[in-house]
């Protein structure tokens, strides 16, 4: 039996526990932390694909995830700094209370 | 022959090795003959350059090193390594003590884990990756994190203190050290550490093949090791852990074992990153005229790697402490466009014929920037004429 | 499943849910930082050599890093919240249960592919680059361009704002002379 759906299954894992952790917890890092594991799980997926799916020569499974990556890290270093401006001004990183677009 | 014997020595002293176990666990023993003189040899070096290094210190600050223990003071690490294994443990109680065992042990498995790349002579490299500088650099980026966990377990300002500016001065100075690795990777057209120094082989009339050879190769150089300098947390670069500054940092909490274990993972990072300075300018394990070939290919990239080490001590014993914004100038306004530069230089070298104008040209693309710019950045500096007091 | 398999599988999930479960915020990013290598591993097995090295080079040594600075930076004095969940964490909780179905369900039901494992592709560092040069050429230079400007955007957004004249930080230079002759009468 091929290997593929156990990548899959763990793949599904991660994804669910970003999107879980993303959704529940308070601070705006963990949101972010949340984030980065979803995409990370979708990497694992194209990785996976690539390696037991059809055409492994083309290597559009390893370039995608090689994009991923780069735009990953600067959606972090954005995101990261949106938060560190916030908290300078709101002086939490609570995102309950960050409602002033609220009514 | 018997030259060639003398060279594969170790080579063929490991085949006999697995040839006597059971085939069916030679995989095994063998991945462990690669591991084990690994693990005695660079621990080895280890304690022979702390004597090295204080004695030459002391020379070079006019006193003797220590000269107490054995002939000349040599047998001095064994006093300091049963000094540091017989001495309390002491964790403070607010540390966050999970994050504070795991530390040292990250440091030292990381800074273990980058030997298995570098090649110590000719068919010795314990693992032949396809992408091996990457590989280098990923564990060696690894090796950040266990300086933050030192830092923030210990739960003193100082030690954080310490930690926030080691991690700023070290991922400043990744990028130039990457930059001049990223030239030769070019020209050589691989990023596997055999590759590329079978690429420096040979020599073309009296020069040997080396890239530090080139105007781009030693630009390169000079950066890969002022870099290297800063990545490891050395004098001159060494605020994040100056004993006269902050006392000793991120680690100022840490006693006995686990401290050796610090010193143990910052020198071994340091012969790592000479190793790949090695292997990337200086041949690797190539011997630089054909004539010298009968002395072994390791005991060449040992004698290249002791004449390195023997420049960092001296270093360390000459220039002064960089503050912490001289050291981040340093790293973002000038080493980052030399470096920069210098990829163009060797783009262009590498296309262009051998022979004198290329020469040239290389020259011109690698000093004009360096006047121009070390010009530029100086001015605005106000120097006060330097006066000497001297005790009378 | 092997054995490496299953002691990846296990350890990057452990380290995910340590990552978003934990109380402290500092040990929830360490544990970020294991379900990222434990990820790394997973890719090395799925002989995808270049991917996993770029991952740790680029996850576990920047944005991790990232992470923890901005854990630092932005610490709050006040002692810590009873609960460390959201109001509405119910509904997030029977959301991600949901898409967790969603996922699993495709996957458990589709046939399993009995055909023989295809030989490992072997992507070479060499493929990878005639590639990016080569086919993928338009991607490579969006992707540099979008790198600049996160660098740029990212300094000016975290970049600490000049007080308007007047204020006490930031007196301008009226008031400084006015404060410097003040205290030293000619």
């Amino acid at each position: 039996m091929s290997p593929l759906p156990g990548y899959l299954l763990l793949s599904a894992f991660l994804f669910a526990i970003g999107l879980g952790g993303a959704l529940m917890r308070r601070n705006a890092i963990l949101v972010l932390i949340g984030v980065e594991l979803m995409l990370n799980a979708a990497n694992l997926n194209f990785i996976a694909f690539w390696r037991f799916g059809a055409h492994p020569e083309a290597l559009t499974g390893i370039l995608f995830v090689i994009f991923s990556i780069g735009v990953a890290a600067a959606e972090a270093a954005v995101g990261l700094a949106l938060i560190i401006a916030i908290y300078r001004h709101y002086k939490t990183t609570n995102v309950d209370e960050m409602t002033a677009l609220k009514g | 022959m018997m030259a060639e014997t003398l060279d594969q020595v170790f080579v063929i002293l490991k085949h006999w090795l697995v040839g006597l176990a059971p085939s069916g666990c030679q995989p095994v023993v063998s991945a462990l003959l690669s591991i084990v003189p690994i693990l005695l040899a660079f621990p080895l070096l280890f304690a022979v350059t702390t004597i090295l290094e204080r004695k030459g210190l002391g020379r070079i600050q006019n006193r003797y090193g220590p000269n107490r223990v054995g002939l000349y003071g040599m047998l001095q690490p064994v006093a300091d390594g049963l000094k540091t294994l017989t001495k309390e443990d002491i964790v403070p109680r607010t540390a966050d003590e999970a994050v504070h065992f795991i530390a040292p042990v990250v440091l030292v498995v990381t800074a273990f884990l980058v030997y298995a790349v570098l090649p110590v002579g000719r068919n010795m490299v314990a693992v032949d990756l396809d992408a091996g500088v990457l590989f280098f650099f990923a564990i060696g980026a690894a090796t950040e994190l266990s300086v933050f966990m030192a830092g923030w377990s210990s739960r003193n300002k100082y030690s954080m203190l310490g930690a926030m500016r080691a991690i700023a001065q070290m991922i400043s100075y990744e990028i130039p050290l990457i930059l001049s690795a990223v030239t030769v990777i070019m020209v050589a057209g691989s990023l596997s550490m055999v590759a590329i120094v079978e690429k420096q082989a040979g020599c073309t009339g009296w020069l040997p093949n080396w890239y530090v050879f080139t105007p781009w190769g030693f630009a390169g150089f000079a950066l890969f090791m002022i870099a290297a300098t800063a990545e490891s947390n050395r004098s001159p670069f060494d605020l994040p852990e100056g004993e006269s500054e902050i006392i000793a940092g991120y680690y100022i909490e840490y006693s006995g074992f686990k401290f050796a274990l610090f010193f143990l993972g910052e020198y071994l990072g340091l012969f790592a990153v000479s190793g790949l300075g090695i292997t990337l300018f200086l041949g690797g394990w190539h011997a630089p005229w054909p004539f010298l070939e009968a002395i072994p290919s390791w005991a060449w990239f040992f004698a290249k790697l002791l004449a390195l080490i023997a420049g960092f001590i001296w270093i360390r014993g000459t220039l002064p402490r960089l503050r912490m914004d001289q050291l981040m100038n340093f790293a973002w306004k000038f080493m980052l466009p030399m470096a920069l530069i210098n990829v163009l230089a060797a783009g262009i070298w590498h296309f262009m014929e051998p022979g004198v104008s290329r020469w040239m040209v290389g020259s011109l693309l690698v000093i004009g920037p360096y006047l121009l710019l070390g010009r530029a950045l100086m001015e605005g500096k106000q120097f006060q004429k330097r006066t000497y007091h001297f005790a009378d | 499943m092997t054995l490496s398999f299953a002691i990846i599988a296990s350890v990057t999930v452990a380290a995910a849910v340590a990552a978003m479960g934990l109380r402290n915020i500092v040990h929830c990013a360490l544990a970020l930082t294991v379900a990222l290598a434990g990820l790394a591993a997973a890719y090395l097995q799925l002989d995808a050599q270049f991917v996993g090295f770029a991952q740790i080079l680029v996850y576990v040594g920047a944005v991790a890093i990232l992470v923890v600075f901005a854990i630092l930076l932005t610490r709050s004095g006040d002692p810590a919240h009873p609960s460390v969940l959201s109001p509405g964490w119910l509904a997030g909780a029977v959301i991600a249960v949901v898409v967790l179905g969603v996922l699993v369900y495709p996957i458990a039901r589709s046939p399993s592919i009995s055909r023989t494992l295809p030989p490992p592709a072997g992507a070479t560092v060499h493929q990878i680059g005639d590639a990016l040069m080569g086919r993928f050429v338009l991607p490579l230079e969006v992707t540099g361009l979008l790198l600049t400007v996160a660098l740029i955007g990212a300094v000016i957004i975290a970049m600490r704002e000049k007080e308007p004249i007047g204020t006490i930080s930031n007196p301008g230079s009226e008031i400084a002379n006015r404060k410097s002759q003040i205290a030293n009468p000619p």
